[in-house]
């Protein structure tokens, strides 16, 4: 079975869990004097888990043909090569990103930024440290700048045992 | 009218108004020049700024000239590496880079710049007659014509996503409407869909949605496949000679007219925008050329190369039509900008030309300024601004994840938004892998709880469906919106049977 189909799938159960909730659950909680009214708020949900059912069915079931096989040029990715591709790579830039992520607060903005903005070429295969490490301190001190100062939103620079 | 013009002269030529048109051009067209980073992305990016600085003119007019700037930037790469920035640019490409190949990159570049901004400024003309006439008939519309009009502007997306495809394209529209109703919504005070989670009592962020659609797709595109930023081989040589002559001028005036005009009506429809007119504009305009002039396309010719830079300015001004006056985008980068001018407390719509007429027509206003702007930076600046396209991808790639990163954070202020950003990318590229389009389901978000308020103030007001009914425009639209969704499917399915020899009775 191909991608696309096995994405309905998932998305026809998806609505299934959607409705279940939309259908069974929500009106409980209506109070009595919102029952009178011709729209409650569970009747937009549920209009849409019917279409969402019915519409993954179409594809799942591969109702609507494509008229020609598309072809891929040089650029597009066919997944079923992916091992082709630089998976790796991308995996690992994905983690750098949760990291990043789950960093951001208690190391600091400056910090892990720069950090970020290192490994991500170093993951890519950039070896001229000369180079990588002025622009991150760099552009992790310009965007601070940036944000801090002149768009006035609060960014954590330093480390959280430092202050601030 | 003229009252409104004046009051959008002088906020558009306010110094920060000024500052933002320069400043939104010039980004957008560097960016938009780096093969893979299409409007969208670069708009989602730029968004958060746009929003912190409060002024929605401002804001807007930022947002439209990195617009129209990266539309401009993606026909420079399209010349000079055959790799266009923008699907809007594909057509650029098909003559722009036989003549560069040609050695004549300088003149292919000034002949794009000219016929951007006659096609830019000639569909701000069309956009000042036009929208204010639309705003006057969209007066009379009620919430019932509007949830109706919003159903025939998420299924003309569907529909125009392909043979083969409409199904996909309303699943994902699907989809958006789904997300959209997570969160406490305004019409009924109560929590839906948040299974008890605080993170979303007020629902998904447009932006995080935007950036992990867009931006982080194609971020993770890049890296897979290295041969996607790299385009043909470099021909960003030296660039000289930018001037053209007299008689290819002469050629080239009636293609601009012409792709002006058919450009800017495209970008009005919905879900037709800068890419299907560039591509159409190239078609007719080699069906209309006789002879030699017809044989000269595709090996640099200058009409060839004239028509779709034309139209597809045109047609990202024309693509403001819908915005400005319904309050109903009609492609996946005005969707973001409506993103952004809610986030901004303005409620694009029939109302904002005599309410807040310094938005609207500053906005306008704005775009001759912008085009202008364009015109000037481009034909001196274009050989240094091409140096940029010479950046090393492991620097550049990081850069974009950070700025993706950055501008879900920004806009939040909550690392967790920032782990959600990854989740939603991940599962966008996978849509992406399996050929699913993923602007339905933005628009989709986007729309969702403005086609819900509508849809609920009509049965509220009618008690019931009756509306449907008794509201013979309400009716007339939703058939149009099932016309367009039906229709593709039919003749492709009448073409299949052609094909099989079964002709089913006509």
């Amino acid at each position: 079975m191909a991608l696309d189909r096995w994405i309905a799938l998932v998305f026809v159960a998806f609505c299934c869990a959607y409705g279940y909730l939309a259908f069974f659950t929500m009106d409980e909680l209506l109070p009595p004097f919102m029952q009178r009214n011709p729209v409650w708020p569970s009747t937009f949900p549920k209009v849409l888990t019917i279409m969402g059912i019915v519409l993954g069915l179409i594809v799942l079931l591969g109702l609507e043909k494509p008229t020609e096989e598309k072809e891929l040029s040089a650029t597009d990715i066919n997944y079923r090569r992916l091992q082709d591709y630089k998976l790796g790579q991308a995996l690992t830039l994905l983690g750098l990103m949760v990291v990043y992520a789950l960093m951001l607060r208690p190391a600091g903005f400056l910090i892990s930024t720069t950090v970020f903005l290192i490994a991500g070429s170093a993951i890519l295969g950039e070896r001229k440290w000369h180079i990588m490490i002025p622009v991150a301190m760099l552009a992790a001190g310009f965007v601070w700048y940036l944000v801090q100062q002149v768009l006035g939103i609060f960014l954590r620079p330093l480390p959280f045992f430092m202050g601030v | 009218m003229i009252e409104g013009i004046l009051i959008g002269l002088e906020a558009a030529f306010s110094i920060r108004n000024l500052l933002m048109v320069v400043a939104g051009c010039l980004i957008g067209t560097f960016i938009g020049m780096l093969p893979g980073l299409g409007p969208m992305s670069i708009i989602a990016i730029m968004i958060p700024v746009a929003i912190s600085m409060g002024d929605p003119a401002a804001a807007l007019i930022l947002l439209a000239g990195v617009y129209y700037g990266a539309i401009f930037g993606g026909s420079t790469s399209s010349i000079l590496l055959n790799a266009p920035g923008v699907s809007g640019t594909v057509a650029t490409s098909f003559d722009g880079y036989p003549m560069a190949r040609k050695g004549q990159a300088g003149k292919a570049l000034t002949i794009a710049a000219v016929a951007s901004f006659s096609g830019g400024t000639i569909g701000a003309i069309l956009l000042m007659i036009f929208a204010p006439a639309l705003s006057s008939v969209a007066l009379l519309f009620h919430s019932a014509e509007y949830f109706a009009l919003m159903v025939v502007g998420l299924s003309a997306i569907a529909a125009f996503a392909g043979t083969g495809q409409v199904a996909k394209a309303l699943m994902m529209t699907t989809l958006g409407l789904i997300l959209a109703t997570v969160g406490e919504g305004a019409l009924f005070n109560m929590p839906r869909f948040t299974l008890g989670l605080m993170d979303l009592q007020s629902g998904i962020s447009f932006i995080t949605l935007a950036m992990a659609m867009f931006a982080l797709p194609e971020a993770i595109f890049l890296v897979l496949n290295p041969a996607r930023g790299a385009g043909g081989q470099s021909g960003s040589g030296k660039i000289s000679g930018l001037r053209f002559s007299r008689d290819e001028a002469k050629a080239m005036a009636p293609v601009i007219g012409r792709q002006s005009a058919q450009g800017f009506f495209i970008g009005v429809l919905p879900g037709a925008g800068a890419t299907i007119a560039s591509f159409l504009g190239y078609a007719v305009e080699r069906n209309i050329a006789k002879g030699e002039e017809q044989a000269e396309f595709g090996k640099g010719s200058v009409k060839g190369l004239a028509a779709p830079e034309t139209a597809n300015n045109a047609a990202c001004t024309g693509s403001f039509v819908p915005l400005l006056t319904l309050g109903i985008p009609g492609s996946g980068t005005t969707a973001i900008l409506l993103g952004a001018l809610i986030a901004l407390n303005v409620t694009p719509g029939p109302r904002l030309m005599t309410d807040t007429p310094e938005i609207f027509w500053a906005v306008i206003i704005s775009m001759f300024i912008g085009n202008l702007v364009l015109l000037i930076l481009n034909l001196p600046l274009i050989p240094y601004i091409a140096k940029i396209l010479s950046i090393p991808r492991n620097y550049l790639i990081p850069f974009i994840l950070f700025f993706t990163l950055m501008g879900a954070y920004i806009g939040q202020n909550n690392a967790t938004e920032l782990l959600i950003l990854v989740g939603l990318g991940v599962l966008a590229t996978i849509l992406r892998f399996a050929d699913y389009p993923l602007a339905p389901l933005l628009i989709g978000f986007i729309l969702g709880t403005m086609l819900e308020d509508n849809f609920a103030r009509s049965m509220q007001l009618y008690r019931g469906l009756g509306f449907i009914l008794e509201r013979p425009m309400t009716l007339a639209l939703l058939v149009l919106a099932l016309l367009l969704v039906l229709l593709p499917s039919y003749r492709a399915r009448r073409a299949r049977k052609r094909a099989e020899g079964v002709a089913d009775g006509d």
